[in-house]
């Protein structure tokens, strides 16, 4: 049974209004993020949304995941971004950025017909025998711990997929240093 | 032999194991003659040896079309038909005289062993089929490449090859100075090997291709010396109003095809068998047909592209346009006379047209100079004579007309060409520029040519009806048979648009009497013209004027024996000089069905008719004869360059009627506006080069630029692109 | 709550695609990009909730990747500054033709 199906009483009533806050902080600061005239506003508007999400995340039973969105996707991945606005000296933004006012509604029509056709697919329905009891994954994590819950999966049917997953960091870091490189520094070293 | 593909008749056909298998032979030897003389053309065009003569040679020994041409050219507006030519021997013209003649004789002489075989292999009631090879099996249409052998086809190819024999070898002499020589003999050749298969065909897509053959070789034989523009025309003409015929002939090929499932002669004798009489099926196929023969045997209004021929050499005129092509025709009503005796209203076309012909051309033929133009009106006319034969259901009075009409036109051709040989020999020692076929500049040539003179009297006696010649008893036949059923037949009790038949007959003879007459004026005006009074061909030419040489007279003499006696094959019975009606015994098992079909038990005309008729054929004859001799005077005649002009009446005549004018201004005008104008400018440089072509590139281009315009390098545009696939892929799923 | 989850990552998603059509500086695109990878991981999220663990897994890898992806993708953008001295998006058309 889906959560939604369930008669809101039986969740605390913090408990929704939280959520709910959590919900439109994240959607405000993206879009002032979108909105925003110089690159490091956005980002940082951008960190304030990936906040949010982790405190989504922790209230839908995916402690681990919450964590792990602070520390690689707000402390690293972001960290980065403003690393490269920093160095390339774009932090007072350029004048006129973004498109015309044209582009721009022709933009949002864009993305409320993806809305709308995301909302149409989400009236499909799931067999019953797929979900699982309410609460299901909170006592797990009450019992076995935050991180049992994926770490069970992630070295037992997805393990393939995680060594590839290292392969392709490497790749990556080759990559990045690679391409990094000064001109003349390529061809030396 | 040949392998058979499957024998036509089972082993009781009284021919199988005789000489009568070896039939392929006749038209094969032909074509082999073909072969050779097509490779010793084609081997002396390109490698000219040093006797060969350049053009520039050509120009200069006075067959220069500079200098001759514009000088020749008949008043009368058509093609110049004067054998102007370069002068100059062919170095293969010894092996071509051997060659072209002698393919000719063997297969005459094998026709003739055939004939003899025939004779006496007894009563043959069935045709002798020999099926060589399945030619076009579609769906469930066979057609096999079959030769027919039956009385008709035999006496047909005896005249094929006998006369084509004789007019081979007097070419041998007329042509011997012309440097196309074996061009000449190799085309010659050709029209005999498709003629021959248009009579021996078994089915009428064989006999198609013999047509559509003889209109070939006619195209390539008149235009021979193309070099001249008028000639080239006069090729083209006669190709192309054949061709309409031809589109008559194939229409009525798949209608006998669409409702008899087949196209041999037996098979179409069986299908006829069950069709109504007088329907409307059988009579547009027969009107069809005919249609076929309007165009290839010069009846009106086809008829306009036969004088015009008379541009190319005239031993073609003999052979072609006077004995065999023009007669394809005819025999090709007699070979369906299955088909016209049940169908009376086309037979009454086929008379009238018939009888107009005769009168028509007859009418024209009153007023021409030019001497072989006389004769090519005298051929529509008599052509016009043998379709009033076959078309009231008498047909082998009609063939019988056509084999003495051989005889006698090709005498009076080939004695033409003579005629014209011995002026243009005697011109062309003195450089003389006129015209050697005009008879103003002709005359008493008797003194000078008396063999060819007394030769073509008995032509002109036998064409004009004068007993005891050929032409006396066919011509008299055909009008007696008409006049016969006028009275009653089939034919006459059908109805043309409301007329009854018998009425139209009735007229036909009446024109056919009147024809009669002024053949015997014109022919005795073309003697008196040409071989009595005082001669105007010129002081200086007259000492050259002499006899032909043996090779071009013996024919002649060959033929005018034949015309003398020719017309005892089919005596009538009133008649009795010696076997009665030989050939109608003859193609009794061909034609005799049909012949009584026709005629539907009418009585015996009574003997004192008969004499009564033939008497009236034979004094109106013999009338215009004494007409033409009492009231012309070839002595007020001038030679051709200071002949006057002429007014009123004459004037139409010898513009023939105005009809070619008639015609270009209001079909071929038309048409090459048209095709220029429209279909030139409309549809073929604007719509199918300008929208097609043009129009194609143009539009790969545009589809082209549109693609080049999402290449623009932008990013954002990718994005945006990228975006709208992902609208498109989630919109498939969300609507579904 | 996976209702309310859905709607929320719908939400973000489109502000991504928004961002992505609308902005010409590459590095606020590329960070768009970051937003709609983020939104798909709180899809996951929630019915990981209802579905099972797997779906954290997959976040899981989505990080990952996005990680790899971030570095590399700037690594690019450094170089093409370095050769362009711009990240304006009009302005790079290398590709046009």
């Amino acid at each position: 049974m889906l959560a939604q199906d369930m008669p809101h009483g039986t969740l605390p009533l913090l408990y929704t209004f939280h959520f709910y806050l959590f919900g439109l902080i994240a959607i405000v600061s993206a879009l002032l993020f979108v909105t925003r005239k110089s690159p490091v506003a956005a980002a940082l508007w951008l960190v304030n949304t990936m906040f949010s999400l982790a405190a989504l995340y922790v209230m839908l039973d995916a402690q681990f995941i919450g964590a792990i969105q602070v520390l690689v996707y707000a402390g690293a991945i972001m960290v980065v971004f403003l690393f490269v606005i920093m160095l390339l000296n774009l932090g007072h933004g350029v004048i006129g950025d973004a498109r015309g006012l044209g582009w721009k509604l022709t933009a949002g029509a864009v993305g409320l017909a993806i809305l709308a056709q995301i909302f149409a697919l989400t009236r499909a329905s799931t067999a019953i025998n797929l979900t699982l009891p309410a609460g299901y994954t909170a006592q797990q994590v009450e019992q076995t711990g935050a991180i049992a819950p994926i770490a069970g999966p992630l070295f037992n049917e997805y393990l393939l997929a995680f060594e590839v997953t290292s392969v392709l960091l490497l790749a990556a870091i080759v990559g990045a240093v690679v391409l990094g490189k000064q001109r003349g520094e390529r061809d030396a070293g | 032999m040949l392998p058979l593909l499957q024998a036509a008749t089972a082993n009781t056909h009284p021919l199988t194991r005789t000489i009568a298998e070896w039939v392929w032979l006749v038209p094969l030897l032909p074509l082999l003659g073909f072969v050779i003389n097509g490779v010793l053309s084609l081997a002396a065009a390109y490698h000219p040896g040093p006797a060969d003569p350049g053009l520039a040679h050509d120009e200069t020994t006075g067959g220069g079309a500079s200098e001759h041409a514009h000088a020749d050219h008949d008043t009368d507006g058509g093609a110049t038909g004067n054998d102007h030519h370069p002068v100059a021997r062919h170095r293969f013209s010894g092996l071509t005289s051997i060659v072209g003649p002698g393919v000719l004789i063997l297969s005459f002489l094998l026709s003739a062993a055939i004939f003899l075989a025939m004779r006496g292999a007894g009563e043959i009631s069935a045709p002798f089929v020999q099926r060589y090879f399945s030619w076009m099996p579609v769906g469930d249409m066979h057609i096999d490449a079959a030769l027919q052998l039956d009385q008709l086809s035999m006496m047909m190819t005896l005249v094929v090859t006998g006369v084509g024999a004789l007019i081979h070898i007097f070419s041998v002499g007329y042509m011997q100075d012309d440097p196309g020589y074996p061009r000449y003999f190799a085309y010659l050749n050709l029209f005999v090997f498709f003629m021959l298969l248009l009579v021996l065909g078994g089915n009428y897509p064989l006999v198609f291709i013999g047509w559509e053959g003889v209109g070939l070789c006619s195209y390539l034989l008149i235009g021979f010396w193309f070099s001249e523009k008028a000639n080239a025309d006069a090729g083209k003409k006669a190709f192309i109003v054949n061709r309409i015929g031809d589109f008559g002939f194939l229409i009525a090929m798949f209608m006998i095809f669409a409702n008899m499932r087949t196209l041999d002669f037996t098979g179409v004798q069986q299908g006829a068998a069950s069709l109504p009489v007088g329907g409307t099926l059988v009579t547009a196929i027969c009107l069809f047909l005919f249609l076929g023969c309007v165009g290839k045997s010069a009846q009106i209004p086809l008829y306009v592209w036969l004088p015009d021929a008379m541009a190319g050499p005239t031993p073609v005129s003999a052979l072609i346009h006077a004995a065999t092509m023009v007669t394809a025709g005819v025999y090709l009503i007699a070979r369906s006379s299955m088909l016209f005796s049940i169908a009376p209203v086309a037979q009454i076309v086929v008379v009238l047209i018939g009888a107009l012909t005769a009168i028509f051309a007859a009418s024209i033929g009153l007023k021409q100079w030019d001497i072989k133009k006389v004769l090519a009106y005298s051929t529509v006319s008599q052509l016009g004579y043998m379709f009033i034969g076959v078309g009231s259901g008498a047909y082998v009075t009609g063939l019988f007309h056509l084999v003495t009409h051989a005889f006698f036109k090709a005498l009076l051709f080939l004695g033409s060409g003579s005629v014209i040989f011995a002026l243009h020999r005697a011109y062309h020692h003195t450089g003389n520029h006129d015209d050697a076929q005009d008879m103003r500049n002709m005359g008493g040539l008797k003194t000078y040519m008396p063999v060819t003179f007394w030769l073509m009297w008995i032509a002109t006696l036998a064409i004009a009806g004068i007993p005891p010649f050929a032409g006396f008893f066919s011509k008299d036949e055909i009008l007696g048979a008409l006049f016969a059923r006028a009275q009653h037949s089939t034919i006459a009790s059908a109805h043309l648009f409301g007329i009854p038949g018998s009425a139209w007959l009735y007229f036909a003879y009446l024109l056919g009497l009147v024809a009669a007459f002024m053949t015997a004026v014109y022919m005795t005006r073309m003697m008196i013209y040409t071989f009595h009074g005082p001669n105007r061909t010129g002081e200086k030419e007259r000492g050259y004027l002499a006899e032909a040489p043996w090779i071009m007279t013996g024919p002649l003499v060959v033929l005018g024996i034949l015309t003398a006696v020719g017309g005892w094959i089919n005596l009538p019975e009133f008649a009795p000089l010696g076997r009665v009606g030989a050939l109608e015994h003859w193609l009794d098992p061909v034609l005799g069905e049909p012949t009584a079909r026709v005629i539907a038990g009418a009585g015996e005309t009574s003997t004192g008719l008969e004499y009564g008729l033939v008497a009236l054929a034979v004094l109106i004859a013999v009338g215009g004869i004494a007409l033409a001799w009492t009231r012309l005077k070839p002595e007020t005649l001038v030679p051709k360059r200071e002949a006057p002009q002429e007014e009123g009446f004459e004037k139409v005549l010898i513009n023939k009627y105005y009809v070619d004018e008639i015609y270009d201004e209001a079909i071929v005008e038309p048409v090459v506006g048209i095709s220029r104008g429209l279909l030139w400018r409309g549809v073929d440089a604007g719509l199918i080069d300008g929208l097609g072509v043009n129009g194609s590139a143009y539009f790969a281009r545009f589809v082209g630029w549109i693609g080049s315009q999402l290449q623009s390098g932008q990013l954002g545009t990718y994005a945006w692109v990228l975006v709208a696939g992902v609208l498109a892929v989630l919109g498939a799923f969300s609507i579904r | 709550m996976l209702a309310e989850a859905l709607f929320f990552s719908a939400v973000l998603f489109t502000i991504g695609v928004f961002g992505v059509l609308i902005r010409r500086n590459a590095i606020i695109v590329f960070m768009c990009v970051e937003l709609m990878l983020n939104a798909v991981n709180l899809t996951f999220v929630a019915f990981a909730q209802a579905y099972g663990a797997a779906g954290q897994v997959f976040v899981f890898f989505v990080m990952t990747v996005a990680a790899a992806e971030a570095a590399v993708g700037l690594a690019i953008i450094i170089a093409l500054f370095r050769h362009r001295q711009t990240v304006n998006l009009q302005n790079i058309n290398l590709l046009k033709g």
